[in-house]
């Protein structure tokens, strides 16, 4: 069968919707298009229907109550009310909030938002493999702190956290535990109960559902934990997120969620094997280096600098066949490389020369492998290019030359 | 973003990719940029007795704008004589490869790279080194 192109391999950006999900929602933009809040008419009850069903798919793919799902408009709203909201709710407590470098700005930029209104927050520098450090987690704890946030997956190296260690660190001292749930859900096992977890934020878009929906997980039991409502109005969601519900929306999620329930095991085997074949590929080339660490990550991402060639360059050589992501950003919209390499402790050099892979639910091998071609090719032709590269390959320490910044 | 044909073009079939010989005298070799900025660009020139630049050279680690602008460059050096060459203004470039805004920086450093590389010769031919770049 011939490859259709362009390939998408960008799937930590966003995922496309199964078809399946598209499906589910469908009558629920037509026929079935009440409000669920119309608590007095047949339009309002099919709604209200759809919704409580859509609720207890979501909470059984993290093991969770169904009371315990608070519908937002996505991870940057559920990570923005899950941490303003703690930070609201228990003031009385402390000010204190935990997180660390290689957090998604939703939350790094919720953080700094809070600073202003007095929050004190710790950024935890992370290990060159983008672990965290559970010592230094343990001693930036104070008798003020309220919350640490520490994410499930990271977005851009694939990294898994140790939560359950986080959560036993967190419970200890009595602190609670925020997660962003974002990458994590849906493609490897999460649950809410093993995983010691208080709050959670995690959307659809990036588990083959639809934009615009997601969630945070908040525990009503042991402890109980309220967040104070960062949108006001008709009191939806247990008060904690006003707004009529998004119920095609809704139901799409639940749908992506019993799916990803399903057939997480057998689609996460399928891919790590795909991610390593292209991983094992790409790090034949010289000078190729993997970001992150190698076991505890999702089966679906890898991240590789590929030394002596800039990433945008790089990029160019392939992007109109292969949809892919760089941690370059030599665009002037930011002149800083990514700031999560960075935090791995990358040089600029290596941070400007890495590609982010995100493999999913509808990568084929075929795809791999005209990828595993199409950059390889790339790559060695910029580097006969490179002014660096021949340098290097002259044996020229790069750190000895004057360089004129601008 | 969209690169324009011209950009896609240089960058497919980059012109005069290499490396001269920078011990000669009759060689300016410019170096400009970091790999820290993601941007780096080597060009050079050779001038032949009649002082008209007979090749010129480049190899670039950055965007392919900025591989574009220095492939371009050395195009338009080869056969100019060097009060010609340093007369190549970057929006000269900016405009010959339809750059965007975000990318005027990937022409400055093909300018000062011209710029160094004409530096260069003149202080390897006893001659005073012209005036700092304007960037
Ligand atoms: C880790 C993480 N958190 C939050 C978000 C934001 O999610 P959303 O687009 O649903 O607001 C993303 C996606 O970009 C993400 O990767
Ligand atoms: S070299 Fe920086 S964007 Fe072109």
């Amino acid at each position: 069968m011939e490859l259709k192109l362009p390939i998408y391999l960008d799937n930590n950006a966003t995922t496309p919707m199964d078809p399946r999900v598209l499906e589910t929602m469908l009558p629920y933009f037509t026929d079935n298009f009440g409000n669920a809040a119309s608590r007095n008419h047949p339009f309002g009850w099919a709604a209200e229907e759809a919704v409580d069903y859509a609720r207890e798919q979501v909470a059984n793919l993290i093991g969770a109550d169904p009371k315990e799902i608070i519908f937002t408009s996505g991870a940057t709203e559920a990570d923005n009310l899950g941490i303003k909201g703690i930070f609201e709710m228990y003031a009385s407590k402390g000010n204190h909030i935990i997180t660390c470098t290689t957090e998604h700005k939703a939350v790094l930029d919720t953080c700094k938002h809070l600073e202003k209104l007095g929050a004190q927050v710790t950024y935890l520098e992370v290990l060159p493999d983008g672990m965290i450090d559970l010592a230094a987690l343990e001693n930036a704890i104070t008798d003020n702190t309220i919350l640490i946030a520490i994410m499930y997956g990271n977005n851009e190296i694939g990294v898994v956290q140790p939560v359950k260690e986080i959560s036993a660190i967190a419970r200890k001292h009595n602190v609670l535990f925020f997660t962003d749930g974002t990458q994590a859900v849906g493609k490897i096992p999460v649950d809410v109960i093993a995983d010691g977890i208080d709050l959670m934020a995690f959307t659809a878009h990036k588990m083959y559902g639809p934009k615009g929906i997601g969630a945070l997980y908040v525990r009503r039991k042991n402890p109980r934990v309220k967040v104070t409502a960062q949108m006001d109005g008709g009191g939806h969601e247990r008060s904690m997120r006003s707004g009529t519900l998004n119920v095609p929306g809704i139901v799409g999620f639940g749908k992506a969620a019993e799916i990803c329930k399903n057939e997480m095991a057998a689609e996460a085997a399928r891919l790590s094997i795909l991610r390593d074949k292209l991983e094992n590929a790409l790090l034949q080339l010289e000078e190729s280096y993997l970001n992150g660490h190698k076991e505890n990550r999702l089966p679906h991402t890898t991240n590789i600098s590929f030394k002596y060639v800039e990433g945008e360059g790089l990029l160019m050589g392939f992007n109109k066949n292969i949809a892919l992501s760089s941690g370059s950003a030599c665009t002037s919209a930011s002149l800083e490389p990514s700031y999560v390499l960075k935090a791995l402790g990358l040089g600029d050099d290596l941070a400007h020369s890495s590609l982010r892979f995100g493999l999913g639910r509808f990568t084929t091998e075929d795809q791999v492998d005209y990828t595993i071609k199409a950059i390889s090719d790339t790559v060695n032709k910029l580097r006969e290019m490179s002014p660096l590269w021949e340098m290097f390959k002259e044996g020229i320490d790069l750190n000895s030359i004057e360089w004129a910044h601008h | 973003m969209a690169y324009s044909e011209k950009v896609i073009d240089h960058y497919s079939n980059p012109k005069n990719v290499g490396t001269l010989d920078k011990s000669k005298n009759n060689v300016g070799t410019g170096l400009v940029g970091a790999p820290e900025c993601g941007d780096v660009m080597r060009l050079q020139i050779e001038v032949n007795e009649e002082g008209v630049i007979s090749d010129a050279k480049f190899k670039t680690f950055g965007c392919g704008s900025a591989i574009a602008s220095s492939s371009l460059a050395t195009e338009w050096l080869k056969g100019k004589s060097i009060d010609e060459a340093i007369a190549i203004d970057n929006m000269d470039i900016v405009e010959e490869l339809n750059l965007p805004p975000v990318k005027i920086h990937c022409s400055v450093l093909a300018e000062d790279a011209i710029k160094a590389a004409i530096n260069d010769y003149r202080v390897k031919n006893g001659l005073p080194a012209l005036e700092e770049a304007k960037h």
